[in-house]
């Protein structure tokens, strides 16, 4: 599968108001059409079809008729096992132009008086019973308890964590659309309130409006497109565990497996990545990405992190278009980590682009630390 | 069914698959596990097979009813508040004797006395319908404080 498949064309939107104006199907029918253009092919091209809730819905309004679909929901590692999935359907031959697409406007939902309650949970799912009884608040507890027992068993402390949303917000400094540019500091971090302790407000992700499409086609058919192919050179989903009681361990993520396994598809390691795009629903998580991606040893990424070495011109670039903790966050982050990798590898991301990056990690996480999906990025000089 | 969700105010557990055996002994303040009788080891939450082995022979059996904190957080803002106003309230992972693992309440402390391996011991919250919710409470040598 390594190098078989390319991504050809990415959109996203997100404004620092963080609000947009075309919502639903509208918006994501535009982020396609956006994403096909910056690909330089149409809609009749498209055989394959990604989206969250209803692959089949989405190729309706198209009016097209895909021999691919997939409607897989991990949460918000959702678009990495999307294109997973497209990458080894285009391998296999199943199809040759997927585009896979998101759109979730919460922020002028709520403002607009279009709240959308929050969908009925399924009486029969166990979370009903044995978790919140309890009073439990998601997303933010179980990552502030993975946090609680990172801290203990390590000695990871607030303000390491705090580094990761200041450097986080360095980067977002240089996106002019991003929800938040001014810088922070650790002090800035540690002031603001404890939503669930020991996670301060600014330890966790915005809630904004966003969408975004990415467009991935065959090697062969990516060579003659508009734009320089950006190849998927490894990918890897997995999970182990749905509702936070039933993680093994609260300080060790299924990334761990997606992370190696990615790596071995594509014969390259963490040494080899010039850009990590590590999903940021909460500094935690970045922080458990570095560890389980073996970019550090487990437990030190605390000391990793120290100095902004995730922050520009720091040793690991992270999360150079702000992130989900300053760029913005709608709900399932995952298309942005897409969207920045590939923009990087092209050299198209204007003031706070890389030197030459050649490979990238877009590594999405879903639900409670629930479903990691890795994919690894390079530049035709990586295939 | 498992129960219903009404943000906003205490949510009582259904009776899940398998679980009747666990809620049934909660009416007399009594903590039991499910084991697997192929595995001789127990699971949990309950449900009608073994995690483990899928095996259907299930054993239930009282639990010590002590265990230690593996995690935790202290919830500042709450969305489903099992205290009614009582915010902030911890919010656990409780590691029980038996090496399972329930998420639970620590109570009957103040929040910043919580820690990771604090001993804690079960107690009981009256539900509606004359069961209980399991809890937890800090231990001081060995005796419920």
């Amino acid at each position: 599968m390594r190098a078989r498949a390319a991504i050809v064309g990415v959109a996203d939107d997100a404004s620092p108001t963080g609000e947009l104006e075309r919502s639903g199907r509208d918006l994501e029918v535009a982020m396609v059409a956006a994403a096909l253009e910056d690909a330089g092919l149409t809609r009749d091209d498209v055989d394959g079809v990604c989206h969250t809730s209803s692959s089949m819905r989405l190729a309706e309004a198209l009016g097209i008729h895909p021999t691919f679909t997939d409607s897989t929901n991990t949460g918000g590692s959702s678009f990495e096992v999307h294109a997973e999935h497209a990458a080894a359907a285009i391998a296999a031959g199943l199809c040759e132009v997927v585009v896979g697409v998101y759109a979730s406007t919460p922020r002028s939902d709520r403002r607009a008086g279009r709240t959308r309650r929050r969908p009925e949970r399924d009486p029969d799912d166990p979370i009903v019973e044995w978790e919140l009884p309890y009073g439990l608040r998601l997303p933010m507890a179980p990552y502030a308890m993975a946090a609680s027992r990172h801290m203990a068993t390590f000695g990871t402390t607030s303000e390491q964590l705090a580094e990761i949303a200041v450097s986080t917000r360095r980067w977002a400094s240089m996106n002019p659309r991003a929800r938040y540019r001014d810088p922070i500091t650790v002090d800035d971090v540690l002031a603001s309130p404890y939503e669930c302790e020991p996670l301060h407000r600014l330890d966790c992700c915005l809630v904004t409006d966003g969408a975004g499409a990415f467009v991935m086609t065959s090697a062969e058919r990516a060579r003659d497109l508009a734009k320089p192919p950006v190849y998927v050179l490894g990918a890897a989903t997995c999970h182990d565990h749905s509702m936070i009681s039933q993680m093994p361990d609260l300080t060790t993520t299924p990334g761990r497996v997606s992370g190696s396994r990615a790596f071995a598809m594509a014969g390259l390691g963490p040494a080899d990545v010039d850009l990590l795009m590590g999903y940021d629903s909460f500094t935690i998580t970045a922080l458990l990405h570095l560890e389980d991606l073996g970019f550090c040893a487990k437990g030190e990424g605390g000391p990793f992190v120290e100095g902004g070495r995730t922050a520009p011109g720091g040793s690991l670039p992270m999360n150079t278009n702000g992130g989900g903790l300053s760029y913005t966050h709608p709900g399932m982050y995952g298309m942005f980590l897409i969207v920045e990798a590939v923009r990087q590898l092209r050299g198209a991301c204007g003031e706070r682009q890389l030197p030459e990056p050649q490979v990238a990690v877009a590594h999405g996480s879903g639900m409670v630390l629930s479903c990691m999906s890795t994919l690894v990025l390079g530049t035709q000089a990586t295939v | 069914m498992n129960g219903a969700v009404t943000p906003g105010s205490r949510l009582e557990p259904g009776v899940g698959q398998g679980a009747e055996p666990f809620w049934e002994a909660t009416r007399t303040r009594t903590l039991v596990l499910p084991w697997c009788t192929a595995c001789d080891q127990p699971f949990f939450y309950p449900r009608p097979f073994c995690p483990r082995c899928l095996g259907r022979t299930i054993q239930w059996q009282p639990a010590a009813g002590t265990g230690v904190v593996y995690a935790f957080t202290v919830e500042h803002r709450a969305e489903v508040d099992p205290f009614a106003g009582g915010e902030p309230f911890v919010v656990a992972l409780v590691e029980l004797a038996e090496g399972v693992r329930m998420l639970s309440n620590v109570v009957g402390c103040p929040p910043g006395q919580v820690r990771v391996d604090l001993p804690v011991a079960v107690c009981w919250e009256p539900l509606s319908d004359g069961r209980h919710l399991p809890q937890f409470t800090p231990v001081v040598a060995g005796v419920p404080s």
